[in-house]
């Protein structure tokens, strides 16, 4: 992986760079020793490592406005960090950045009940709002599988998704406002309690936008009350057609679901040892369908999702007949990255999204990939939206298997591309799929991505080497050329 | 009075950018221009009409999207997906009669625009969460793309959000994906009768911090009204909990069946109960839901005459203010306090408009940076210029 060149002079400044740090966060909160920087040299991308110049620790919003200001004005780069979860190298350092890490952030400010909302600051888990809320029997709906250590601020910068996100959205649509630090260090806020934007909607902008844009120092998500009932369904299939059938039938019958997830038969057998969940050993394709709502509601589609699955061959089909079992039927799919991790030294989780239409197609065509380039593929995804986590499974230590795994990796992204779909659905861009974007977005498209990064950050300090594959300056991205003399397009109707 | 220029396809429309970024003329950007009288007023050398570029391009049920291009009317996708019992869950506005035009008019593009959305807006999301993918021109005449065609997609900026809600002062989109759901076989309306603005609120927050998933909660004149919506066996039992849930000794309760259901919330959606006279201001103001009735209640006190509902569980107030020549733009802001949110003037004659600020004003260094947004896509701006000022 190229990261772009380090800059000597920056490097030789270190010392400076810390000590004026230091300046801004007193004591512990600036780190600049091996030993001390060693937790931060990767995220959970950890085929990647590198050490950051200096690891900064701020506490304050006035202490982060005052490191990005010092940082603009000396022209260091900054990676910001939350809970270093990112699976694409999103907070992954460089080194000659220095790392800003909002762990000290992981207050819950307000929780506001009568508007449905919580205030908190970035470095609170995911999960550590619902603990916050669940006695009042509310929840945060987007579950990321990392849940219990990724932190909002993380989520806000990735638009983290999970498996409920058909039904509940993702990050973006469970969101009402930030505040944030531009590089300049002006701190602007984006919403609030209350809907939509009064001007452009920058908080959207900003959901996704993998820390390149500004450092988010305050969140504020809507609550949802926690549904009644949830019960799951696992239906198994001999084909994994009849499996990816079943899962259009039960959208075209007008039912989302909270959650539908397939895994192909070696997922199952994996997941299967390695928790016991019960599964059918025979099947080629197995859907876990979770319908949620009110007791009758969900009885009423339970029996529809039978129904459907019956007509398209399902040979297996059972119903959590209590919480124990749901929580036993999802313990498989939930554990199935470990589980493959029992079967081979390394694997590569691939994140592509495709219409669903073509899931059938994008399997078969996996396969072939997979003996051109000798390493097998297991199969685990979120079929309702039609996000895929292919894992390649290979060995690190031989780096043939390494650079075969990649390519294969990146064979799939081409297919998801190829057939309609996306690079990434719900892990990000990073690093890791970075050289990938032309496939999906033309010379055009990721230069007006770059001219609104412009507008945040002039000078490409924030999360450098991140997301676009060639960065140009902004100076040269403003630039407008008019033709003058041109004829006025005359064949086009005028009035 | 401005000529204008009608593309037919999307290169037409790159050369008419092309042409228009060329010659430094200004392009008043419009589908069917349903909502002129909406925004701040231009004064552009050349109108942009996109009634041209419509159709629809592929409609994929199963996958929940449907793709169409700029122009294509409203009506036409609503009628598409009801025929295959889906529907746009955001509930776009008919503004038709409320900006005293006629009704029925309007491309969905131009809603996706303005962020519109009706009722459902606080349980499904805006305009902006359903806007998946576009295509279209920038301000420097390059044609890109953003977003696609499937449900989970973090690839690059989500820029579909800056777009929604742009009134077209970013780009001119000619192709737009837009998810869409299975429309609900019940409708149902459970109504509790009489109760003032405070207590109704506290209603409709009980309701929505339920289980019982209402997708609508408005308060309109006496009537507080709490939508249902699902399988029939499930609105049943939802209706029943949602009457235990809310009853007092002294509220009475009513119901209204599916279609009165729909004919209502249709109303509300267009902001039809405001009961305002002909040259009556209209304000659409967006706060916390516990705040509406104290916002309301503030700007009774210096306008007395002054009527509104409540839709979005109190979130949202559709305010009708007598005649003025401010529309007592500092008055209706003022209200909003410290708690937050955003009123914009939704009516008024074009020379008040011209005069105070339509959309809500942004602190200085919000203010700059939606400018330089702005300017990373259209540096010379050429689209709509003004309009959200």
């Amino acid at each position: 992986m190229q990261m772009p060149p380090l800059d000597p002079a920056i490097l030789a400044r270190r010392s400076e760079i810390a000590a004026a740090l230091r300046a801004i966060v007193p004591g512990e909160g600036v780190i600049d020793d091996l030993d001390g920087m060693r937790p931060y040299e990767c995220d959970a991308l950890s085929a990647y490592r590198q050490m950051p110049l200096v690891v900064v620790l701020p506490e304050t919003v006035p202490q982060v406005s005052a490191i990005l200001r010092y940082c603009q004005d000396h022209k260091v780069k900054v990676v910001p960090r939350g809970a270093g979860t990112s699976l694409s190298g999103g907070a992954m350092p460089v080194g000659d950045a220095i790392l800003l890490g909002l762990g000290k952030f992981n207050r819950v400010l307000e929780i506001d009940y009568a508007n449905r909302c919580a205030r908190v600051q970035p470095g609170v888990t995911n999960l550590g709002i619902t603990k916050a809320v669940e006695q009042e029997g509310f929840y945060y709906a987007p579950d990321p599988s990392s849940q219990i250590a990724c932190s909002i601020g993380g989520n806000v910068a990735e638009n983290s998704g999970g498996v409920h996100c058909l039904k509940y959205g993702l990050t973006t649509n469970n969101l009402l406002g930030i505040e944030m630090v531009l590089m300049n260090g002006e701190v602007v806020r984006l919403g609030g309690k209350h809907l939509d934007s009064e001007g452009y909607d920058l908080l959207g902008l900003m959901t996704g936008s993998e820390g390149l844009l500004g450092v988010v120092t305050e969140v504020t998500v809507r609550l949802l009350r926690k549904p009644s009932t949830a019960r799951a369904v696992l239906l198994g299939f001999p084909t994994e057609a009849g499996a990816a059938d079943c899962v259009a039938a039960v959208i075209a019958a007008g039912i989302i679901p909270g959650g539908m997830e397939m895994m192909d038969k070696d997922a199952v057998k994996c997941a299967e040892a390695y928790v016991g969940a019960g599964y059918p050993l025979d099947a080629e394709g197995l859907l876990i369908v979770e319908l949620d709502g009110p007791e009758v509601e969900v009885d009423h589609l339970v029996a529809r999702v039978e129904e459907i699955a019956k007509e398209r061959g399902a040979t297996t089909c059972r119903v959590s007949r209590d919480e124990q079992e749901r929580v036993l039927f999802w313990a498989g799919r939930k554990a199935a990255f470990p589980a493959v991790g029992q079967i081979t030294p390394d694997y590569m989780c691939l994140d592509g999204s495709v219409p669903r239409g073509r899931l059938v197609e994008v399997l078969a065509e996996m396969r072939q990939m997979s003996k051109k380039h000798g390493l097998r593929v297991v199969n685990v995804f979120h079929a309702g939206d039609g996000n895929l986590h292919p894992l390649i499974l290979f060995d690190a230590n031989d780096p043939s298997e390494l650079r075969r795994a990649e390519e294969f990796g990146a064979d799939i992204l081409r297919l998801c591309v190829r057939v309609g779909g996306v690079l990434t659905g719900e892990h990000g861009v990073g690093i890791e799929k970075r050289d990938l974007m032309g496939e999906q977005f033309s010379d055009i498209d990721l230069d007006q991505q770059m001219r609104v990064k412009c507008a945040f950050d002039p000078d490409h300090l924030l999360n450098p080497g991140k997301v676009f594959p060639k960065l140009r300056r902004c100076a040269e991205l403003g630039r407008v050329v008019v033709h003058h003399n041109k004829l006025p397009f005359p064949d086009i109707p005028r009035f | 009075m401005a000529g204008t220029i009608r593309p037919r396809d999307a290169k037409e429309l790159r050369q008419a950018v092309e042409w228009a970024l060329n010659d430094g003329v200004t392009l008043d950007v419009r589908g069917q221009g349903s909502k002129l009288a909406l925004g701040k007023p231009m004064h552009c050398d050349q109108v942009l009409d996109l009634s041209g570029i419509a159709g629809i391009v592929d409609y994929a049920p199963e996958e929940l999207v449907v793709t169409l291009r700029a122009g294509t009317p409203l009506r036409e996708v609503e009628a598409l997906l009801a025929q295959r019992n889906q529907m746009l869950a955001f509930e776009p506005p008919d503004l038709g009669p409320l900006l005293g035009q006629a009704a029925g008019q309007g491309t969905l593009v131009g809603a996706l625009m303005g962020n519109l959305a009706g009722p459902r807006r606080l349980s499904v999301g805006a305009a902006r969460d359903h806007l998946l993918g576009f295509s279209g021109i920038n301000g420097r005449g390059e044609a890109f793309k953003s977003g696609g065609r499937v449900m989970k997609n973090v690839t690059g900026y989500d820029l579909s959000k800056l777009a929604a809600g742009s009134w077209g002062t970013l780009a001119v989109l000619d192709e737009v994906s837009v998810k869409v759901l299975p429309a609900p076989d019940q409708t149902r309306t459970l109504l509790l009768l009489g109760l003032p603005d405070e207590v109704a609120v506290k209603a409709m927050g009980a309701a929505m911090g339920s289980s019982h998933d209402v997708s609508g909660a408005a308060h309109v004149d006496g009537r507080t009204a709490l939508r249902l919506e699902g399988v029939a066996p499930s609105v049943e039992a939802r209706l029943k909990g949602l009457r235990d849930l809310l009853a007092t000794t002294d509220t009475k309760m009513e119901e209204l069946a599916t279609l009165e259901s729909r004919a209502f919330w249709r109303e509300v959606r267009d902001v039809m109960p405001l009961k305002a006279e002909a040259d009556a201001i209209v304000w659409k103001i967006s706060c916390p839901p516990t705040q509406g009735p104290g916002v309301v209640a503030r700007i009774k006190t210096q306008r007395p005459t002054a009527c509104a509902f409540y839709d979005w569980s109190g979130g949202l107030i559709w305010l009708a203010l007598p005649a003025s020549d401010d529309a007592d733009h500092l008055l209706v802001r003022g209200a909003l306090g410290s708690a937050g949110g955003h009123a914009t003037l939704i009516r008024a004659p074009k020379s008040v408009r011209a005069a105070v600020p339509v959309f809500h004003p942004q602190p200085p260094a919000l203010a700059a940076l939606a400018k330089r947004v702005k300017e990373s896509f259209d540096p010379e701006r050429i689209f709509n210029p003004g309009r959200m000022g």
